[in-house]
């Protein structure tokens, strides 16, 4: 392998606790306490490597990164180092000062999670009560102090009702962006998968209530829109690549190539209490076992798309066949393709099972 | 706080809002506009763009003085610079 590029962006996931147990968290299965997360110093000294290397942004992502009393003291050290502050937050632990104090300390952005636009389903989804109107207050709070806004929704058969009403709170809320995501089923969302997928009709229609906003609010609000995989007919550029433009720090300090990626067997990612930063994203076995091109097999291997998708995503073609190596099979030149079909149309056909909540060993 | 859109014509006065940020991007030898999840990188004309817009040129003058600049016919790159501050704006790149 020729000169590896530094990457792009971190997604510092700087704590797992979060008062939220939304069955889709992107967390691992295994939840990690706050005695095994890493001290304010240990963080500070990450993020100056990850400046002296060419990381240009930095995402505080967890669990809820605001749980962190020492979140102010990061950011200001980022700033320092000019690095770009995005806050990722379910926003029910904040207050004015608090967001403040971040703001004062070189936060640029805050991206505001919405379970659902009804409050009793919002807090069903979340497992907290009164959510949806701590999240308009803050969502109102984060404009006011002069901060951008992006709504982040994330959709799935049991709040599909509430886009439209979503996408009018973002406008309501002077937001910048929108996300409409789809849930992806990885960890928690895979084992919550036959509760949350949509028919392919609920689907088509979340796609026309996206294009149709995105044509009456152009230029006034930018909607990004994640559609679930398992109704694509190509892979998602998982990442923009393994190990290729970002990379993500856990709470006890392994280097990952995404948040799903420590499920994945036969891997040892490094630690960066062991390592240097700079070291790992250049040597870590781990890392450059799927990096680039040439892991790849057929169909990949001689696919024009191969520097486009980069075979797309190893979670999924783990999770969908056990075996990480093989080609995502949402791609419709994969064996597994109608597998996938299957699986989507079952369970989005079925009524949907209890969520299984997102908490310390609730997947136990 | 219902906004429309911005229309860029030439009596706007662009500026880069909180959360943008332009920045030389050392190791990649570039200059990128740094925004929220968002990251684009400049070209030369882009890059000329962008360092007027500083909330006190109109986008007459800008184009005034690229044209000098640039030394090209100031009714051959106008409607460009329009164009791209427009696009700029719908991404949120820029307000005006």
């Amino acid at each position: 392998m020729t000169s590896i590029d530094p990457p792009l962006a971190m997604l510092a996931e700087v704590t797992h606790r979060c008062p939220l147990q939304c069955p889709y968290c992107s967390n691992p299965l295994q939840l990690l306490t706050a005695s095994q997360e890493m001290d304010t110093e240990t963080w500070k000294s990450i993020f100056s490597q990850a400046a002296e290397m060419g990381v240009l942004q930095i995402h505080f992502s967890g669990g809820e990164p605001t749980v962190r009393q020492d979140l102010e003291k990061l950011v200001a050290h980022c700033e320092g180092l000019d690095l770009y502050c995005n806050l990722i937050t379910s926003g029910v632990l904040l207050n004015k000062d608090r967001l403040i104090r971040l703001a004062a300390a070189g936060l640029q952005h805050v991206q505001l999670s919405f379970q659902a636009a009804q409050a009793d389903n919002a807090d069903r989804i979340s497992a907290y009560p009164n959510s949806l109107e701590k999240k308009i207050e803050i969502g109102r709070l984060v404009g006011e102090i002069g901060l951008p806004l992006t709504v982040n929704a994330v959709m799935h058969r049991q709040n599909l009702d509430d886009l439209e009403a979503l996408i009018d709170l973002s406008v309501e809320l002077g937001a910048q962006r929108l996300e409409v995501a789809h849930v992806q089923y990885y960890g928690w969302g895979l084992r919550n998968r036959a509760a949350l997928i949509p028919t392919r009709a609920q689907l088509d229609r979340s796609t026309n209530i996206v294009e149709a906003a995105r044509e009456r609010l152009k230029g006034r609000l930018v909607i990004d829109y994640v559609v679930p995989d398992y109704y694509a007919r190509r892979p998602k550029s998982c990442m923009g690549g393994w190990a290729r433009q970002f990379v993500n720090v856990t709470p006890n300090g392994k280097v990952l190539p995404c948040h799903a990626a420590e499920d994945l067997p036969g891997l040892t990612f490094d630690s960066l209490r062991d390592r240097t930063l700079a070291d790992i994203w250049q040597k870590s076995a781990a890392l450059n076992h799927f990096r680039g091109i040439d892991w790849m097999p057929e169909p990949c291997q001689s696919c024009d798309r191969r520097e486009l998708d980069w075979g797309g995503c190893r979670c999924q073609a783990f999770a969908l066949t056990g075996d990480a190596a093989v080609t995502d099979p949402v791609c419709e030149l994969s064996p597994h393709h109608d597998q996938v079909k299957q699986i989507a149309k079952k369970e989005s056909g079925e009524s949907p099972p209890e969520f299984l909540y997102r908490r310390i060993g609730g997947a136990n | 706080m219902m906004t429309d859109r911005r229309i860029i014509d030439e009596t706007s006065v662009p500026r880069l809002p909180t959360g943008v940020r332009l920045k030389f991007d050392d190791p990649r030898d570039q200059w990128v506009i740094l925004a929220p999840e968002r990251m684009y990188v400049l070209d030369q004309v882009a890059l000329a763009i962008v360092r007027e817009c500083d909330g006190v040129a109109n986008v007459g003058g800008i184009i005034d003085a690229l044209a000098e600049d640039f030394a090209a016919p100031r009714a051959q790159i106008g409607g460009d610079v329009v164009h791209m501050l427009q696009d700029f704006a719908d991404k949120g790149v820029i307000d005006a």
